[in-house]
């Protein structure tokens, strides 16, 4: 692996039946970045990040090159509900001494109290939370998110949005964020890549000082660059504010 | 449906002012009052000669003979009898209807394999096989068992298949991410999430196990509850053949009380149980 790719992907291409998902795609993320991937529904977001965790076999003409180890969080939590708390963090871990572990995770996204706890009890925010703290406990090179915050409520999502950039930069792994919210992915990452029709469109530097706000007027001009990049008229824009 | 009943009850009893309060224990207690009723009507007619005691014997004599039965030492063996037949038919029955159930909800080929004869054998009524059992495997224990066993194993294949099949591919996929192979998803993901559907399944398999019990036990039984009734028919006991009915009834309760048990430990999980 190059030392400055943590992820390198070259001439991707996915096809189901006659439709072209992916078309020829190149990415590269760099170590420690923050990355969102915006798209329209079926612009193919959600088939690259299922080939990068390895959940669809990558076509053998595709060279792609991934770090071992590998974590994500999906829209829904996707917790076994026959599994205590701590027993969904810890699912899979190799080796012994796993419950302290999964309990030092638990505390970071601020669970500790709930690790006996059944996931059915959870609210939809805590059980994301459980969802994030077992993509970490794993230390992974690379944290994948898909739509993570997609389900939650405004308010949710705003605490959400705090913690993840807040182990993000205790952890320091690659990140990659799949969603629709361009809000979202402008609050979030350092660079922003626009996918369309199975091909990268648009590849966009945040350079806006962190926090970041709503109101910031970089943050107004970037928005509406992107929302114009996936096909959104700026007087719809204008009409909506 | 009664424990719905009940609940839902339970759960409007703290709107009501504090006085009304012991009113639901007393609610509990009216359910019993109807069936008390009619035992008493019951015992009145008989007493009265409205019933012959040929056509069927009086509460009291029938609990005179239950315990007649209990202390001669005869109720308890012909019920160990019973006892040891459905447990030998369902132990085999249930083990064979797991085993297949794995084999053809864990792969392919397996389904291919014993899911199409599996599903035509289950159209068949299984105690219209009693003819062919009894030419098969004679009259002694073995069709009595093999009976039991039939019948048992199918809701626990179907129940644990339908289980299997049913598990949410997301969480096999999220247990994928997480490092777990083949093995660990069957453990952690397939297997818990087949349980409840499977248990529902054991549940049918002990009605079922019951039921075969009692037409097994018309073949030429020289023990067992199913002896004792045909015994007593033959005497006119008519006492008799209801504390046979009753013992009937009385283990299909306890076994359905001994998985409910079962059900409550391993499916703790489950938010209706959570909230309970």
């Amino acid at each position: 692996m190059s030392e400055n790719r943590t992820v390198s992907v070259r001439g991707l291409t996915r096809r189901f039946g006659a439709n072209t998902v992916l078309h020829g795609l190149d990415l590269d993320l760099e170590p420690g970045s923050f990355t969102a991937l915006l798209g329209r529904s079926g612009s193919g977001k959600t088939t690259l990040l299922r080939t990068l965790a390895g959940l669809d076999p990558a076509p053998g003409d595709a060279e792609i090159r991934l770090p071992a180890a590998v974590a994500a969080v999906f829209q829904e939590p996707r917790l076994l509900p026959w599994k205590r708390v701590w027993n969904n963090v810890a699912l899979g871990l190799p080796g012994r001494e796993v419950k302290p572990r999964a309990e030092r995770a638990l505390a970071e996204v601020g669970l500790a109290r709930h690790r006996d706890a059944w996931p059915a009890t959870l609210s939809g925010g805590e059980a994301q939370r459980v969802a994030l703290a077992r993509a970490l406990v794993r230390e992974p090179r690379l944290l994948l998110l898909d739509e993570p915050f997609a389900a939650l409520d405004a308010l949710t999502r705003i605490r959400m949005h705090a913690l993840v950039l807040d182990l993000w930069r205790v952890h320091g792994p690659t990140t990659l964020i799949v969603t629709h919210d361009v809000d979202e992915a402008v609050l979030l990452a350092d660079r922003v890549l626009v996918l369309d029709a199975g091909r990268i469109a648009a590849d966009i530097r945040v350079e806006i000082p962190r926090p970041r706000s709503h109101g910031d007027a970089r943050f107004v001009a970037l928005r509406r660059r992107l929302l114009a990049e996936l096909g959104v008229e700026a007087e719809v824009i204008r009409e909506a504010a | 449906m009664s424990e719905h009943a009940l609940g839902a009850r339970e759960s409007l009893a703290p709107s009501l002012p504090r006085a009304v309060l012991p009113r639901p224990n007393l609610a509990r207690y009216r359910r019993f009052l109807s069936p008390l009723a009619i035992v008493l009507l019951w015992q009145a007619a008989s007493m009265a000669g409205l019933i012959a005691p040929r056509t069927l014997a009086a509460p009291t004599t029938i609990l005179a003979a239950a315990w007649e039965l209990l202390v001669s030492g005869e109720l308890p063996h012909h019920l160990l009898v019973s006892l040891a037949r459905v447990a030998t038919g369902l132990a085999i029955g249930v083990t064979a209807g797991i085993v297949l159930a794995l084999i053809s909800g864990l792969s392919r080929l397996g389904e291919e394999v014993v899911d199409a004869p599996m599903q035509m054998l289950r159209t068949l009524p299984f105690l219209a096989l009693v003819p062919l059992f009894i030419l098969w495997f004679g009259i002694g224990e073995t069709p009595k068992i093999a009976l039991v066993a039939l019948g048992s194993a199918f809701p626990v294949y179907l129940t644990l298949f339908a289980g299997i099949r049913g598990v949410d591919p997301k969480l096999a996929e999220a247990g994928r991410v997480f490092g777990l192979d083949r093995r660990g998803l069957i453990r952690h993901v397939i297997l818990p999430g087949a349980l409840p559907s499977g248990l529902v399944g054991l549940r049918y398999a002990l009605g079922s196990a019951w039921l075969s019990l009692v037409i097994a036990e018309q073949i030429n039984a020289t023990a067992g509850i199913g002896f004792l009734i045909n015994d007593a028919r033959d005497f006119l006991r008519t006492d008799v053949i209801v504390v046979g009915l009753l013992v009937y009834a009385l283990l299909g309760l306890g076994a359905d009380a001994l998985i409910r048990a079962f059900e409550r430990r391993a499916l703790a999980w489950r938010p209706n149980l959570i909230k309970a």
